[in-house]
């Protein structure tokens, strides 16, 4: 069991910078999602955990150790590859007890260990197979299995679903997090799918562009997104967006249409602001001060998104499968201030709402 | 490389370095021996730097040996190979991936299993057809013409005329197409090709069809410009191929002038029976003269001739 | 294949595929064809009355002391040069697989022997190695006589064996190459992360993963070393000293256009034929074999 500290870690290729300055502790036994687009540098700063890719600057130290000297055999981390990387010509017995093999374990001690992890994840039945003859989500778990078997302190996941059908991704998402609750050890889990990240993580990391955007639990990162890129990237539907200016507090013009925001901004009066608001968190109804005409109607089963365009912008309302919507028809909301965020456009950085006197913490949403 | 490993990587090295002597030397000594005078190529062991010759053993042998000629005959021989080999295998992989008839995979076996009778295991009787190419038709015919009468004497009916038809002669020996048309048939050409149409996705004929292109536009206007690449593997290996070709020259010519330059290398030095001493450093230079086209070809088209290779022969 | 969107003109198709299919026959079924029937008939090709002997010349070929003198040559030098090609692209191509600073200087230089004409290898290497010139008859000056291809059939067999490895080597190399650089890099790393290191992968990973390019390479070499190595032997040795480099694709030559005996030449090409056809045939098991690792 390890935490990992990462401090002000940097890589680049050449010239070329791909991350900037990384700081991240995660701490033992804690399950770590880092989530992003693709080319934020997240599989780059998981291999380079693994050993995999030189660390440029800064360090990494795994349980309290400096690991960037280190081989990657001798990190005691294990890894998930996205496309499992089964050892083609071994057998999923010798695919899984590989790692005992070159350290030279016992035959008979191996074999006892590799069939208790192959029981573990459900392979028993396969173990003289090839991984040619395997399905994906077998091979999947020989590739959990051939990482559990050394007892890692770390266990790192690249993309390890990615793979997979939708399916199957559900349920072995189940069984990722069943397996580290029962193991209990550090794990970090790189993806690029928000929804996994949700369900996977104890804390997430936001990460774009060669930079952590955001580290927070899960409901932390989806109510009060630090910048506007976690804002845009953590929904689906998108957080709706509209450019505003703040004539006087408690008051942003988008446009020609005002809207109210109770004691708002920290910011002067005048500035500029980007205000986003979910669209599970509007409010229909027959009394509301907005109205958007329907452009069309998406129904997604228990719900369904109403698209229109809303003080010049695309604009997304979320109301019940139940109400009845068709295009054209013209829909009144309401904004609640609570569920608003607010962003610095030239920054991106959240504004802080002003605190209402007594509270340490800013109220939650819906 | 994942881990450092300073003292693998160092041995690793040395190797390479080693590999690059076994690989480079003999060609450097070539050079060097063509740059000597006659007395010192035959010191033992001969001096490892370039002598001062170097220009009076090239136009020597070149003249001696009349290399003007020879290369002429070799860019024609080989560049018609190249290009016969190409346009055939890509009309005949065309026919075998976008049409479909009964009979394409019996065509694309009989073409295919040609890969397993190398010019040098039928290398008599291909001679004696290129001696006369239309025996093999004449045979066909006559053949076909006599079945009758031969299956008939079987069963004892006799006396039935004998058909004996005579084709005019068509000799190849010492001309360009005798040197050429024998090695334009290419089984790994046709392979190549064949491979790459299919993973022409079938929309892209679809689309044509839909735009009222026919098979010889598609053909022209689609498939020949996405084969560029292919095209440009395949011809690096054949020229090389149709360069070096040794054999089959050496039977089909015997008037000088319609020899080629590999050829030319059995008349740089007295026959291998290591009787008189040969002319080394004009033998050299001999030697320098004809690897280098496709020595060159290698060295440019490098990228292109790799992947030919693969992809041919995989 | 056949599921693809055609064209439905037959016509055309028969006229693009003819060209090659005449070439074919012309030049490769009928010479088959013919060394078959020479093989059992007795007389000249050329004119004169043609005589059905059955396979009275395999049995005279087959009971020629020289003719199986040149297969235990031919076997010899497959095995040997072979052997010494496969060792050595091997070892290449696994030392520039590391991908160490500079491994595409190495590779291009090793691909260099490729491109050059095996009679000019040749010439090349009875040079380098003539018993009375070059460099290696330097040994002759400590030892005498100790080296001599023009004399001693050893010598000789060793200087054609290496001549044809070194034009050999640069073309399994770069089939070895691509086999390792095919291997998956996370399979590498999956390795490192279990804990072997540089050797220990070679040896569990790559070389069992590369057995389908070598036994492709294999069938490819000794195929190679049966048939194209006329070249080399007809410059270096001419077969000789006392046929000790005689290897059968060069007897084949010297009978039927020194010799003039186009039935004798014929039987050897169909016993050779059969050789090489054998070769293919193994080789195309392990074609559909190396496709199961996918």
């Amino acid at each position: 069991m390890a935490d990992i500290a990462i401090s002000n870690v940097t890589k680049s290729y050449g010239k070329t910078a791909v991350i900037h300055g990384v700081d991240l502790a995660i701490r033992d036994g804690e399950f770590v999602v880092i989530l992003g687009p693709s080319g934020c540098g997240k599989s780059t700063l998981l291999r380079m955990i693994a050993g995999l890719e030189e660390i440029s600057g800064g360090t990494i130290a795994i349980a309290g150790e400096a690991v960037n000297e280190k081989e990657p055999r001798e990190r005691g981390c294990a890894m998930v590859f996205q496309n499992y990387a089964l050892y083609p010509h071994f057998s999923v017995a010798e695919n899984i007890g590989y790692a005992l093999k070159v350290a030279g374990v016992a035959k008979a001690e191996r074999m006892r260990r590799v069939r208790e992890v192959a029981k573990s994840v459900g392979l028993e039945e396969y173990l003289d197979r090839k991984p040619s003859q395997l399905s994906g989500g077998q091979r999947q778990r020989v590739a959990m299995g051939r990482a559990m078997i050394r007892e890692p302190k770390v266990f790192l996941f690249d993309e390890p679903l990615s793979n997979l059908d939708a399916k199957l991704r559900v349920q072995m998402r189940l069984e990722i997090r069943k397996l580290h609750q029962r193991l209990g050890a550090t794990s970090v889990f790189v993806t690029h799918d928000q929804v996994e990240a949700m369900t996977l993580a104890d804390r997430i990391v936001v990460m774009n562009a060669g930079k952590i955007e955001q580290i927070g639990t899960p409901s932390e990162i989806y109510d009060r997104p630090e910048t506007l890129f976690v804002a845009g990237f953590i929904s689906s539907p998108p957080m709706n967006l509209l450019e505003v200016t703040i004539p006087v507090r408690g008051e942003a013009h988008a446009g020609d249409i005002v809207i109210s925001t109770p004691a708002f901004l920290a910011g002067k009066p005048g500035a500029a602001a980007m205000i986003g608001v979910r669209p599970e968190h509007l409010e229909i109804s027959a009394q509301g001060r907005f109205s958007l005409q329907a452009e069309f109607v998406e129904k997604l089963g228990s719900v369904q998104l109403v698209h229109g365009s809303f003080a010049g912008r695309d604009f997304i309302l979320q109301c019940p499968a139940t109400q009845p919507v068709a295009a054209g028809q013209r829909l009144l909301f309401d904004i609640p201030a609570a569920a608003m965020h607010a962003f610095d456009p030239a920054t991106g950085a959240r504004i802080p709402k002003v605190q209402p006197a007594g509270r340490q913490n800013e109220p939650v949403a819906a | 490389m994942i881990e450092r490993t300073p003292v693998l990587n160092f041995f690793t090295h040395l190797a390479m370095l080693v590999g690059i002597i076994l690989a480079a030397l003999p060609i450097y000594i070539v050079f060097v021996a063509s740059s000597h005078d006659f007395q010192t190529v035959n010191i033992v062991p001969m001096p490892l730097t370039p002598g001062y010759s170097l220009v009076e053993n090239y136009t020597k042998v070149w003249t001696k040996s009349d290399f003007g000629t020879k290369f002429v005959n070799s860019f024609i021989v080989a560049t018609g190979v190249t290009i016969g080999k190409i346009a055939i295998a890509a009309i005949t992989a065309f026919s075998i991936v976008f049409f479909n008839y009964r009979l394409k995979m019996l065509f694309f076996w009989l073409i295919f299993v040609t890969l397993m009778l190398p010019l040098e295991v039928r290398i008599v009787p291909t001679y004696a057809v290129a001696a006369n190419a239309l025996s093999p038709i004449q045979g066909v015919l006559n053949g076909l013409f006599n079945a009758p009468a031969l299956l008939l004497g079987l069963i004892g009916i006799e006396g039935l005329p004998q058909v004996a038809l005579k084709l005019p002669e068509w000799n190849l020996l010492n001309s360009y197409t005798g040197l050429i048309l024998p090695l334009v048939a290419t089984a790994t050409g046709t392979f190549l090709f064949r491979q790459f149409f299919l993973t022409v996705p079938a929309e892209l004929v679809e689309a044509s069809k839909m735009d009222g292109a026919g098979p010889i536009r598609f053909f022209w206007d689609v498939l020949l410009p996405l084969s560029k690449t292919n095209m440009a593997a395949l011809a690096t290996i054949m020229f090389v191929y149709a360069w070096n070709q040794y054999l089959w020259p050496l039977l089909v010519t015997t008037r000088p002038e319609m020899t080629t330059a590999t050829m030319q290398l059995q008349k740089l030095v007295p026959g291998p029976l290591f009787g008189q001493p040969p002319v080394w450093n004009e033998a050299m230079a001999g030697t320098l003269i004809v690897m280098l086209p496709p020595l060159l070809v290698v060295i440019f088209m490098q990228g292109y001739f790799v992947r030919g290779l693969i992809s041919a022969d995989k | 294949m056949d599921r693809r969107a055609t064209f439905k003109s037959t016509w055309l198709a028969f006229a693009l595929i003819a060209p090659q299919l005449i070439l074919v026959f012309i030049f490769f079924y009928w010479p088959a064809a013919q060394s078959l029937f020479w093989a059992l008939t007795l007389e000249a090709p050329f004119g004169g009355a043609t005589q059905f002997v059955g396979l009275q010349n395999f049995e005279t070929v087959f009971s020629d002391k020289l003719y199986w003198n040149s297969v235990r040559v031919s076997i010899l030098f497959a095995l040997s040069s072979t052997t010494l090609t496969m060792v050595m692209a091997l070892l290449l191509a696994s030392f520039v697989d590391r991908q160490l600073a500079g491994y595409r200087v190495y590779r291009f230089v090793y691909f260099w022997p490729y491109a050059i004409a095996a009679p000019a290898v040749g010439l090349a290497f009875r040079f380098i190695f003539a018993p009375d010139a070059g460099f290696v008859s330097s040994i002759n000056k400590v030892f005498p006589n100790l080296w001599n291809p023009a004399l001693d059939g050893l010598d000789a067999f060793i200087l054609i064996v290496i001549a044809n490895s070194w034009k050999m080597i640069a073309y399994s190399f770069i089939f070895f190459l691509a086999g390792l650089q095919a291997i998956p890099r996370t399979i590498t790393e999956a390795a490192a992360m279990d804990g072997a290191g540089v050797l220990r992968r070679l040896w569990d990973l790559q070389l069992p993963l590369l057995a389908p390019t070598f036994f492709f390479l294999l069938v490819i070499n000794i195929t190679e070393s049966f048939v194209d190595s006329f070249g080399i032997v007809d410059i270096i040795t001419g077969g000789g000293p006392a046929r000790a480099t005689d290897l059968m694709v060069f007897k084949i030559y010297s009978d039927g256009f020194k010799g003039l005996d186009y039935s004798m030449a014929a039987a050897q090409s169909i016993v050779l034929m059969v050789l090489v056809v054998s070769l293919t045939f193994v080789q195309f098991r392990y074609v559909e074999k190396r496709v199961h690792y996918a």
